[in-house]
């Protein structure tokens, strides 16, 4: 493990350098391949978390469950609403001009009952659980996530958060930079003076960090200008999470392999309305930034994966304020436009009252570790060393995606 | 003395003006052990802070740090800038009151207008009364001269930590701080426990108000074990958590003016003070074994028997110890020093200022000085407290805004484990960055930092090559650093480049 660990770093310096070399030559532009960083896999991997444990029930409507529309009068997605996936299930209307044509094109699968073991239905306890990745029964060790174990695993694969903090997902030995790229829109430090602040630092332990931060940083508002100078006039958008999710499209397709962002709202215990309302609004915004994202990826779609998961599901029943409350199992998506998509995936069952998990919530069928082990196997092509390494303990299951 | 920037005599001529005080210390220099020791007593050195250190030496200063006056030294405009606020004469009761009203108003509202702005006006009440507890919590740690009771308020703040978006925290937790943490800031651990025990906004954040015989709810008892008092794994059972959830029943919350109805032999067992309320209907009387000890149910007064109990216990005393030890040494701190401040916490019964200077005059502690990251909160602290020494700030959402954007907003800690105590949580390389951005904001002098409340924009750039950056930095500035500065094209540029530098995160 530390001769792996030191090869990353080995290579990161290298990367760094290089990277340091070309953001000194400033005639060339963002977009000519200035980060087009050597690196071992062409595969990218973006997660995308969805803080607040989205309501499934209304992304993947069991619209054959007479159940679902008898407990939930106000805040079913009703049959015509619901665009078809399949005989037993629809897909949120606010998704038809975003994700349904990539459902067309197979490049979008979704897992029901998925999730993980832990069973407190605390925000901050499970998303910790899923971040950590770790066994949920035992000494949990917070100073290692599992994406960060994933980088570990991959060498000299560059690796981003796209949040203000590094997530607890990304906390470890390997240096992830994070940007937030809503609030990156000005060039923070012009070259010289960035040199000046990265010269502070020289053989300081924090100086690779601070090198990366303002490398990132200068290279992403260059990256903005083009794109204000070029659309928007200088414009301030409004389009909030889908010229994020261009963003992050750009920096993975040039620079990145392996992606982390979070998107909030999702904890809905009053009025989360049905084929409108809050959270069609998040769900059509989410939409549109994947789609962003997909497109901008460009030619690099093709080996690309995005999965989306939430720390849980949501109460099947709806509550008295016309939300729900948290529940357990959810459903993941897989996008990719290499990914054997346009199926439902995983272990299923009716969605029915009697099946309910403590007569409350989706039980979970797909565990988290073992689908996202079984996808790491195929893209990385892990041995179950590596393997054991990212998701301590797991069996991995093939769902046959990627 | 180098010149390290130009026009330095004029700089050292503004300072001389700006900080009369300082006259009688004229050359007076600071080693840099004491600079380490003081910034990390303190947060952060100012003029006036440098001279009460020269006036009272390191151990003087330090008795009189854990002895604190509270807001009788305040500075008298920072005393008006408080008693100003809303949050100084509102109890939770009155703010109950008010959303109730503003809630019966929107119920009648004739038209979706009205109900919308009756909607907003109570969601501002909430966003109001918390941004005013972060304006009282940072005008006392920038200004008052107790900087170490500020320091051990923020880190019992975090200690007992509550989070501000949960149900109406907003509103109680001004009272909190007020109430339950600052007063014992200082003063025995078991104060300071109960305190906690009967604070609406924890029995609130960790759902003790729900907490009924035969309706059990852990979530307190388990978190008083694992967080607060003894920490995981350290002897206590299940069946420990069990009995203290049954002994917490019955406190709680009770926003109503009249009391509960309860049958009438209950009702001399009842206690209230303001929001707070022990319902002795919802108490479960049975006796209970806690820790070994038998605990014969008896009410309200079960409270004071656990707390007393877990106050003294050992794991208690070394778990609170290294706790405190972490967050003032950062780094693993060595097991003799947290076996000095236990010792010390047993013989002087949890007195927190007898435990704290066992720490604070250990050797380990004074080998761990400058060699600690600062985090958002010391950070930020000590860039305006030396970039503006002592001139007071009229507007602190930039502040605020900087901790948010940091990661380490005041009231701001989702989970009931607190802030991280170390380092690494802190230094990414985008919160380095945002480092060096709130640097260049507080050294140029465009933060609004001045702004008056009607709008009226406040200017002026800090000096920061003024005569406490000669006395007390200049000594110790890398060479790296000290070429950067020599580079700066500007008294602002120089400012944000002292402020980022490696020197200014370390304390």
């Amino acid at each position: 493990m530390t001769d792996r660990h030191d090869d990353v770093q080995a290579d990161r310096r290298r990367l760094l350098q290089w990277l340091g070399a070309g953001a000194a030559a400033s005639t060339l532009t963002w977009s000519g391949k200035l980060f087009a960083a050597a690196s071992n896999t062409d595969t990218r991997f973006l997660l995308v978390f969805l803080r607040g444990g989205y309501d499934a029930n209304s992304l993947l409507v069991p619209v054959n469950s007479a159940d679902y529309y008898s407990v939930r009068p106000n805040i079913a997605i009703s049959k015509t609403d619901a665009l078809a996936l399949s005989n037993d299930w629809g897909l949120h209307p606010a998704l038809k001009d975003s994700l349904y044509p990539l459902w067309q094109r197979s490049e979008i699968a979704f897992v029901p009952f998925a999730g993980t073991d832990d069973l407190t239905r605390s925000h901050f306890e499970t998303q910790d659980s899923i971040e950590l990745g770790q066994p949920t029964s035992g000494h949990r060790n917070y100073q290692s996530g599992f994406m960060n174990r994933l980088a570990q695993q991959i060498q000299g694969v560059p690796a981003i958060s796209f949040t203000g903090t590094l997530p607890v997902c990304c906390t470890g030995p390997v240096n992830i930079p994070n940007v937030a790229l809503q609030d990156a829109n000005r060039a923070p430090f012009d070259e010289r003076q960035s040199k000046l602040l990265a010269a502070m630092y020289d053989n300081h332990p924090l100086g690779a960090q601070v090198k990366e931060g303002l490398n990132l940083r200068q290279g992403v508002a260059r990256m903005l200008q083009d794109e204000m100078t070029a659309a928007n006039r200088g414009a301030v958008s409004t389009r909030g999470f889908e010229d994020q999710a261009r963003r992050m499209g750009r920096l993975m397709r040039e620079q990145y392999r392996l992606g982390f962002v979070d998107v909030g709202g999702w904890d809905t215990h009053v009025n989360q309305g049905n084929a409108n309302g809050a959270l069609a609004n998040n769900l059509n915004s989410l939409g549109k930034g994947l789609a962003a994202f997909a497109q901008e990826s460009g030619e690099a779609w093709n080996k690309t994966v995005v999965v989306v998961v939430s720390e849980f599901g949501r109460t099947f029943r709806e509550n008295g304020n016309k939300g729900t409350d948290h529940g357990h199992g959810s459903v993941y998506w897989v996008l990719g436009g290499g990914i054997h998509g346009g199926q439902i995936a995983g272990e299923q069952q009716e969605v029915s009252i009697p099946k309910l998990f403590q007569n409350r919530d989706w039980p979970v069928l797909n565990d988290y570790r073992a689908m996202l082990g079984g996808m790491f196997t195929h893209m990385y092509g892990f041995n179950s060393q590596q393997l054991e390494a990212v998701f301590p303990g797991v069996k991995p299951v093939d769902l046959k995606l990627v | 003395m180098p010149l390290t920037r130009p026009l330095p005599l004029l700089a050292l001529t503004i300072a001389l003006i700006s900080s009369p005080a300082l006259a009688a210390d004229a050359g007076a220099t600071l080693s840099q052990p004491d600079l380490d020791w003081l910034q990390r007593v303190t947060w952060g050195v100012d003029a006036a802070t440098v001279a009460r250190f020269h006036q009272l030496g390191r151990s003087g200063f330090l008795d009189e740090q854990l002895h604190p006056q509270g807001d009788e030294r305040l500075p008298a405009a920072v005393k008006q800038q408080i008693a100003a606020l809303d949050i100084t004469r509102q109890t939770p009761l009155n703010y109950e009151a008010q959303y109730r009203a503003l809630n019966e108003q929107q119920k009648n509202a004739a038209t979706d207008e009205d109900k919308q702005a009756l909607q907003k006006a109570r969601n501002d009440l909430g966003n109001n009364t918390i941004n005013q507890a972060m304006q009282r919590h940072l005008l006392r740690a920038l200004y008052s001269p107790d900087q170490l009771q500020e320091r051990m308020t923020w880190f019992w703040l975090n200690h007992f930590s509550v989070f501000a978006g949960k149900n109406n925290l907003r509103t109680l937790i001004p009272d909190y701080e007020e109430s339950a943490i600052r007063p014992h800031a200082l003063g025995h651990f078991r104060d300071l426990l109960t305190a906690t025990m009967q604070s609406p906004a924890m029995l609130v954040y960790l759902d003790n108000a729900q907490n009924a015989a035969g309706r059990i709810n852990e979530n307190y008892a388990r978190e008083i074990m694992e967080l607060h008092t003894m920490g995981v794994g350290s002897g206590y059972s299940q069946q420990d958590v069990q009995e203290l959830a049954r002994i917490l029943t019955g406190l709680g919350v009770d926003y109503n003016t009249d009391n509960p109805r309860l049958k009438p032999e209950l009702m001399p067992l009842l206690v209230r003070d303001g929001a707070f309320e022990f319902n002795p209907q919802r108490h479960d009387f049975g006796n209970k074994t806690f820790l070994g000890q038998s605990i014969a149910g008896k009410g309200f007064a079960e409270i004071n028997q656990v707390a007393a109990i877990l106050a003294s216990q050992p794991a208690t005393a070394r778990f609170v110890s290294r706790r405190m030890a972490t967050y003032f040494m950062a780094q693993t701190p060595p097991e003799r020093v947290v076996d000095d401040m236990a010792r010390t916490w047993q013989h002087s019964d949890g007195d927190l200022s007898a435990v704290l200077k066992a720490l604070l005059t250990s050797k380990d502690f004074t080998a761990s000085l400058g060699k600690q990251f600062k985090d958002p909160m010391a950070y930020t602290l000590s860039a305006l407290r030396l970039a503006y020494d002592g001139r007071q700030i009229i507007n602190l959402r930039p502040e605020i805004n900087w901790l948010y954007g940091l990661g380490e907003p005041l009231y701001g800690r989702l989970t009931p484990d607190g802030y991280p105590l170390t380092a690494e949580a802190w230094s990414s390389s985008g919160q380095m960055v945002k480092r060096f951005e709130i640097a260049r904001a507080i050294g140029s002098g465009n933060a609004g930092l001045f702004d008056l409340p009607d709008g009226t924009k406040g200017s002026g750039f800090p000096m920061l090559t003024n005569r406490l950056y000669y006395q007390v930095f200049d000594p110790y500035v890398s060479g790296n650093t000290r070429n950067a500065l020599t580079q700066a094209n500007s008294q602002q540029e120089w400012n944000m480049l002292l402020l980022s530098s490696p020197e200014f995160m370390y304390d």
